[in-house]
């Protein structure tokens, strides 16, 4: 025979619905939520929390997304429903039509700082991993500079595809491998193959006759010269000796 | 992660099975337990970050979170409900596989309904004294009532709930 104070001592032992406390930390911004979205890349995980999206994958199941994630960025995880605009954001973001916030807290300065100046990289643009090195005032940082982006927590929204070696060739890709990589940028519109047979032939700038103007061969400003105006330069040294200066919005030089 | 919020993220999961109980007995149904248990931790999350270190570190966990749960208890209005966060959807209490435990979970979940049905004042001074099994000075401190008080609404209360089902022994 059970008495009444008996029973409500046992409503009080009930337990909280299993996941409670993860949905809380999360919802208050102490844990991250993640779900998984059909992209034009295919299916990217996303984890985000209030400062902003933390991280993505094309991780190939939602376990390893969250064993990463874990292991890589340090905070709980919480499969969730994404909020209804974050879907059509994510697509516009990757299309180049919006920029989203980011949360890179738990990067280094260093590592943010990289991560900061990639997101300047024009859609259909690339850069030398020594460009970054050089804009954020550490031109001898180079290799820092691609472990940097290749411990991006959040490739394809921060364009680390868009950075490659010096010489012209591609590079490697956390985001996938080199393979990726150039998939990602010949959707962006970036003609590789040319890229590659200018990098063969030692040639590094383009310059335009009638601006006296040397750009990086993707920059935006030297796409509408003339075929005869282009005169294609192999270094700084001899673009500067033949009077030309260097573009002021791909800063392929530091302005002198 | 700053202390604070390690802090914060120590008292959830070592409060969150005593929030839930104490939201169940005093609304009678599981879905608004875990809005009341919510809610409860929010504001606390939301005092905690604006708290000096010294007055975090008095604090009395158990007997504050009860004094928030019991204010959002009362401040619900019928209709206007704040809205549950489900990010993952409630999943349902796998714990209790038997039929057994199923008969256990609707008899709590019946007895939380009567509970939730007695008045106020007497509905809180019994939850607190027999559910959260506070003592009497403790209940009254959340209350802030005078421990005469308590227990004389507790005496009430359990008179009001003692029923057919229950032998008489206990006070």
């Amino acid at each position: 025979m059970t008495t009444l104070t008996t029973d409500l001592k046992r409503l009080g032992e009930v337990k909280a619905p299993a996941g409670f406390a993860d949905r809380l930390l999360a919802h208050v911004g102490m844990a991250d939520s993640y779900a998984r979205f059909d992209t034009v890349l295919g299916a990217v995980y996303v984890a985000w929390n209030r400062q902003g999206v933390s991280a993505a994958s094309r991780a190939a199941s939602a376990a390893e997304f969250e064993a990463w994630f874990r292991k890589d960025v340090g905070r709980q995880l919480v499969a969730a429903d994404a909020p209804k605009d974050l879907a059509t954001k994510i697509e516009d973001e990757l299309q180049g039509r919006r920029r989203m916030r980011f949360d890179l807290r738990g990067l280094t300065p260093f590592e943010q700082a990289v991560l900061r100046k990639t997101r300047e990289i024009p859609r259909g643009e690339i850069r030398p991993y020594g460009w970054v090195a050089r804009e954020i005032g550490r031109p001898a940082a180079v290799r820092a500079v691609g472990t940097a982006l290749a411990n991006n927590p959040i490739p394809y929204f921060i364009p680390c595809h868009r950075v490659v070696r010096t010489d012209g060739q591609i590079g490697n890709y956390g985001g996938g491998g080199p393979e990726a990589k150039r998939s990602i940028l010949t959707m962006e519109g970036v003609r590789l193959k040319r890229l590659e047979e200018l990098a063969r032939s030692g040639v590094r700038y383009q310059g335009v006759k009638t601006t006296k103007v040397f750009c990086y061969p993707t920059c935006h400003t030297g796409r509408h010269a003339l075929e005869k105006n282009i005169v294609w330069l192999r270094d700084e040294a001899s673009a500067r000796a033949a009077g030309f200066r260097p573009c002021k919005v791909c800063r392929p030089a530091a302005v002198a | 992660m700053d202390g604070t919020e390690r802090l914060f993220e120590r008292m959830v999961h070592e409060h969150q099975d005593r929030v839930f109980a104490l939201g169940l007995a005093l609304t009678g149904n599981r879905h608004d337990a875990e809005e009341v248990a919510q809610d409860t931790f929010l504001k606390a999350y939301r005092a905690l970050v604006t708290y000096a270190p010294d007055r975090i570190r008095e604090l009395k966990q158990k007997a504050w979170l009860h004094r928030i749960a019991l204010n959002v208890v009362r401040n619900r209005v019928r209709g206007v409900r704040p809205h549950l966060v489900e990010l993952n959807g409630s999943e349902p209490d796998h714990a209790l596989g038997t039929e057994d435990g199923a008969l256990l979970k609707l008899e709590l979940d019946a007895l939380a309904v009567r509970v939730a049905g007695l008045p106020p004042r007497y509905r809180e001074a019994v939850v607190l004294r027999h559910v959260q099994e506070l003592s009497y000075q403790e209940a009254a401190d959340a209350l802030g009532q005078p421990v005469g008080t308590v227990k004389a609404n507790v005496h009430r209360g359990l008179k009001l709930l003692r029923g057919d089902d229950y032998d008489d022994s206990d006070n």
